[in-house]
């Protein structure tokens, strides 16, 4: 038996363990890397990845962690899109600070809109997240005078990079650029995830009636998770808008939430790299399929999310990390 | 240090690899459109009268072979449609961008144009700032305040119409429409009775329409994106008694599209329309199309989107020949500016000075001719230009 | 003023008919089964085109494609229980979110490559077109055909499922399974024939919808979210609910859009939003 004390200190070190950059995942990253050099037109599409990997991944941390199925993400992601486009419209280009305004603005509205989360579950939980990013959506069209209404916002200017890297029309500074954004993320999310308050949510996910009885403040657990997450959708839609120098009511869209949750069940839930692999898979399988047959490549992909279904039930990483257990034995 | 010999030397050959595929003997055209999506049918349409211009006049021009490449925006969306440009320019090497159903899609792919010095077809996107946004930029469609602006002042000069009221679709193109009619009627002394804007969602007309009936005005002005609306707007008009004689009915061409004009029925008469083509104006050049199209898609008739995309094909066509297979944006632009011809939808200009139409605007009443409805040319307003070009918007 | 309140009333209640409608089956499915059957649009859009097939091809009467909408959206969905959705009853929510919307993606590019992108006009028996007069005021034909269709559907439902053996076959199947099997209830039959129910009942709503709102492939992602809007709203599974919901937001829609016309997108969405926060589990539901 050990004392109370030294079982904390467990419990840390077991943290720790988890925590630590396993070889599979720095392997991942250099590999991400691979596009500048095998791939170079290829980068555009590489960057778009990247940021709607960015976006899967701040819904995994509510979704997949916390257990906060939401179809109104995209509230968050074009809130950062548009914030970003006026900031710049408004005579400040700098993308970097850009970012950071941005995300801190979407985190704010995200922690106004935590306070309605956390009351419901279940079925009003997701049709309340969705009538959020219906009305946001709305709301943006209705005010034609400042967001362009759907022709999209007009006259966004970005200044390079540093001051030194332009957004260039082959998208390595765009890919480059999305990448860091995305692996800041990830890394961010990372320490959420194997802290002590990540374990809190996946307490929440698992069993609510059970957090109040051990005494956490599970609420404002979901609460910060939920403005963290909005910041982060918000600097995926901010990294869209830098490097393509567009933003268009598209990015508010209920399609562009309901597609992020697609992807991430597809790679798999609560696993953060599931999130990058569902998008990265989705979008490369709808840029191919799109190529064959730009009319009724959707078939294809419906095809595709039905066998996953069926056969890798715990989504693609899921299945993968299944598969290697049991050859490993 | 060796991350960026190596990535300058992939650059290298990238671009050594484009300009090959330049210096061969095929002209690139990338065609960016919804494929796919709600807006599907309208790049389905284009797409037809891109292939039936190809089928027609072959598929070589100036000694070059042509070759299309499709991209699918799935939708108004900017950002894919900027990727897809990009994809087009330094992947396939293409010469041409072209296509353009949606606004958002060529306001994405302007830049691109730009940066990439690529001559770019706006095929049928109505926004009238597009073809601002880059001198690479030329338009085979029209603009939405060329067609209205003509249109309220024809309503009050020629139809002696003096007030009216309006209701057009909660979108861009929608307030586009509603601005410039009223423009034209207003400047030309009518009167704006009221105006209400109807949201994108389903097709329930039921509310607006009594609050048009309850101002009971003269005329009522309408805008509404074709598919699901018109017909349904239609029917919501005829049920409040809100049809001509009763009440004079205008609208851009959408409202009565073939298939709005079949499910409304008898109701439809009298509606008047403007619109840059109309398929059923008696003229040689347009009933050869008209009949060539429909044995080409199974009797499926054509619509101003089939016109755009044929008339954007012939544009690079002819512009080619001028440019002896110079496939640069510098000369085909300048090949294109003040080119005129007999389109399907009659005589139409690029405009030296702005790369947009200059074509004629046609009224059109539903009417009944040997028993079945259809949109009659009851007047042309020739030579009509985009109004709000040079003016800063 | 009185009269145009009164034809405002009209018209949202019955365009909340359709909506409830298209809803109700999949208030069955989800609520009773708890399978999230987004695909139950795509059961919609089926019944659209067999009717237009019926009517256009066929030239049978629209009347009679009605009762093929439903049983071809049923037998077909039938199929897909039998095979595909069965494996997921215990698959989890998202599972089923994911296989049943690859479904919609399939069935949606099925519908343009078989049917084309164009809208499908059908046309109407001409009792259905025009307005029936009524105290000096002008009603909808169509609508008013729509709004007992309703009635009569809700009807046949609660008593259906209130008063029937079989009724209280599927509340038992739900409340407990292996209670219900060990009764001798055959479980697996019963789950069938409550999907075919509710997917027959997206069929005829699709056809129903034709004249109202249109057809094209996109319909089965387009009214989804109204669909699922009437379902929380009304609480899940109760059919009473479905009914009520759908006629608060069919009238709340369409009087918003009469008398504050700059607010008329918003209405759903803000009323859905204020019902489920206030209550969650809807205006009837019981959980």
């Amino acid at each position: 038996m050990t004392t109370p004390a030294s079982s904390t200190a467990d419990n840390h070190a077991w943290l720790r363990r988890q925590a630590r950059w396993s070889p599979y995942e720095l392997a991942f990253w250099l590999a991400v890397l691979i596009p500048f050099w095998v791939f170079p037109t290829y980068l555009t599409l590489a960057s778009q990845i990247a940021i709607t990997a960015l976006f899967a991944v701040s819904v995994d941390l509510v979704l997949g962690y916390a257990g906060i199925v939401t179809l109104g993400h995209a509230m968050f992601f074009g809130l950062g899109a548009y914030a970003a486009g006026l900031l710049t419209k408004a005579g400040w280009g700098e993308p970097l600070s850009g970012l950071v305004l941005s995300g801190l603005l979407t985190a704010l509205v995200g922690l106004l809109v935590s306070f309605m989360i956390v009351r419901v579950q279940h079925l009003a939980l997701l049709m309340i997240t969705l009538g959020l990013g219906l009305l946001t959506a709305e709301l943006a069209n209705s005010l034609g005078w400042l967001t362009g209404g759907t022709d999209g916002l007009q006259g966004v200017d970005v200044w390079p990079v540093f001051n030194h890297f332009e957004f260039d029309l082959w998208g390595y500074t765009a890919y480059a650029y999305a990448l860091a954004a995305l692996f800041v993320g990830v890394a961010a999310a990372r320490r959420i995830v194997h802290s002590s308050f990540g374990l809190s949510l996946r307490g929440v996910r698992e069993n609510l009636n059970r957090m109040p009885a051990i005494g956490s403040p599970w609420r404002r657990h979901l609460q910060i998770v939920y403005t963290i997450s909005a910041g982060m959708a918000g600097i995926a839609g901010a990294v869209l808008t830098h490097t393509t120098e567009t933003v268009s009511l598209d990015s508010l869209s209920f399609q562009r939430s309901a597609d992020v949750v697609v992807m991430l069940i597809l790679g798999g839930t609560g696993r953060l790299y599931g999130a990058i692999l569902g998008a990265a898979i989705f979008m490369i399988a709808r840029d191919q399929l799109s190529d064959m047959n730009p009319q009724y490549w959707y078939f294809w992909i419906g095809l595709l999310l039905m066998l996953v279904v069926l056969f890798m039930p715990k989504g693609i990483l899921g299945g993968l990390s299944g598969l290697l257990r049991r050859l490993g034995g | 240090m060796i991350a960026r010999i190596a990535a300058a030397l992939t650059l290298g050959v990238g671009l050594a690899f484009s300009a090959q595929a330049n210096a061969q003997d095929t002209v690139k055209i990338g065609l960016i459109m919804a494929y796919s999506g709600p807006f599907a049918d309208t790049a389905n349409q284009m797409q037809a009268g891109i292939d039936l211009y190809i089928a027609q006049h072959g598929d070589e021009v100036a000694g070059k072979k042509i070759e299309i490449i499709k991209k699918d925006t799935g939708g108004p969306k900017a950002d894919e449609a900027k990727r897809l440009a990009q994809e087009l320019v330094v992947r396939d090497g293409v010469d041409i961008l072209a296509g353009f159903t949606l606004t958002p899609e060529a306001l994405g792919a302007a830049g691109v144009a730009d940066q990439g010095k690529k001559f770019m077809v706006v095929m049928n996107a109505a926004t009238s700032i597009i073809t601002e946004k880059s001198p690479n930029i030329v338009r085979t469609s029209m603009t939405i305040p060329q067609l209205n602006t003509a249109f309220g002042k024809w309503a009050f000069e020629k139809a002696g119409v003096k007030q009216a009221y309006t209701l057009v679709a909660d979108y861009a193109p929608g307030h586009d429409a509603e601005k410039s009619f009223a423009k034209g009627f207003t400047d030309a002394g009518g009167k704006i009775v009221g105006a209400d804007t109807s949201p994108m969602g389903p097709p329930d007309f039921s509310a607006f329409v009594q609050r048009i009936k309850d101002a009971s005005p003269e005329a009522v002005f309408v805008f509404i994106p074709g598919g699901a609306q018109p017909p349904a707007l239609g029917k919501a008009l005829a049920q409040r008694g809100l049809t001509p004689p009763d009440v004079k009915l205008l609208a851009q061409g959408e409202l009565t599209f073939p298939e709005a004009i079949e499910s409304m029925g008898d109701t439809a008469k009298g509606i008047i329309t403007t619109f840059n083509y109309t398929m059923e104006r008696d003229d040689p050049t347009n009933n050869a199309f008209v009949k060539a199209y429909r044995e080409a898609n199974g009797g499926r008739s054509p619509d101003i989107y089939s016109v755009g995309g044929y008339d954007g094909m012939h544009l690079i066509y002819e512009a080619l020949k001028k440019t002896g297979g110079d496939t640069s944006a510098e000369a085909l632009v300048e090949a294109s500016k003040g080119m005129s011809w007999e389109s399907p939808r009659g005589k139409m200009t690029i405009d030296p000075e702005t790369r947009d139409v200059i074509q004629s605007v046609y009224i059109r009443e539903v009417k009944e001719v040997d028993g079945k409805l259809q949109n009659v040319v009851i007047d042309e307003i020739p030579e009509v230009k985009d109004p709000l070009h040079g003016m800063a918007n | 003023m009185i009269g145009n309140l009164a034809i405002v009333l009209f018209d949202g209640l019955a365009f909340g008919m359709l909506l409830f409608v298209l809803s109700v089956g999949l208030s069955v499915t989800l609520g009773l089964m708890n399978f999230v059957n987004l695909a139950h649009g795509a059961f919609a859009m089926l019944g659209g085109y067999v009717t237009v097939l019926v009517t256009r091809e066929l030239g049978l009467p629209f009347l009679w494609s009605l009762p093929a909408a439903f049983i071809v959206a049923a037998l077909v969905s039938v199929g897909f229980e039998r095979t595909l959705f069965r494996r997921l009853y215990r698959a989890g929510e998202l599972n089923q979110v994911l296989f049943t919307i690859g479904l919609v993606f399939a069935a949606s590019a099925a519908a343009a490559y078989v049917f084309g992108t164009a809208q499908q006009p059908i046309q109407l028996p001409q009792f259905l077109r025009g307005v029936t007069e009524f105290a000096g005021l002008r009603f909808g034909s169509y609508r008013i055909f729509l709004i007992i269709i309703a009635l009569v559907i809700t009807g046949l439902l609660v008593l259906g499922l209130e008063y029937t053996r079989f009724g209280a076959q599927i509340r038992a199947a739900v409340d407990n399974q292996r209670a219900a099997q060990g009764l001798g209830i055959d479980v697996d039959t019963v789950f069938a024939v409550t999907f075919a129910l509710g997917s027959g009942l997206a069929g005829l709503g699709g056809a129903l919808a034709i004249e109202m709102v249109g057809l094209d492939p996109s319909f089965g992602f387009h009214y989804l979210v109204y669909m699922m809007i009437v379902v929380s709203v009304g609480g899940l599974g109760s059919i009473a609910g479905s009914f009520v919901a759908a006629s608060l937001l069919g009238i709340a829609d369409v009087a918003g859009k009469y008398f504050v016309p700059d607010l008329g997108a918003f209405m759903i969405y803000l009323i859905m939003i204020a019902v489920l926060f206030l209550r969650p589990q809807g205006l009837f539901g019981k959980r």
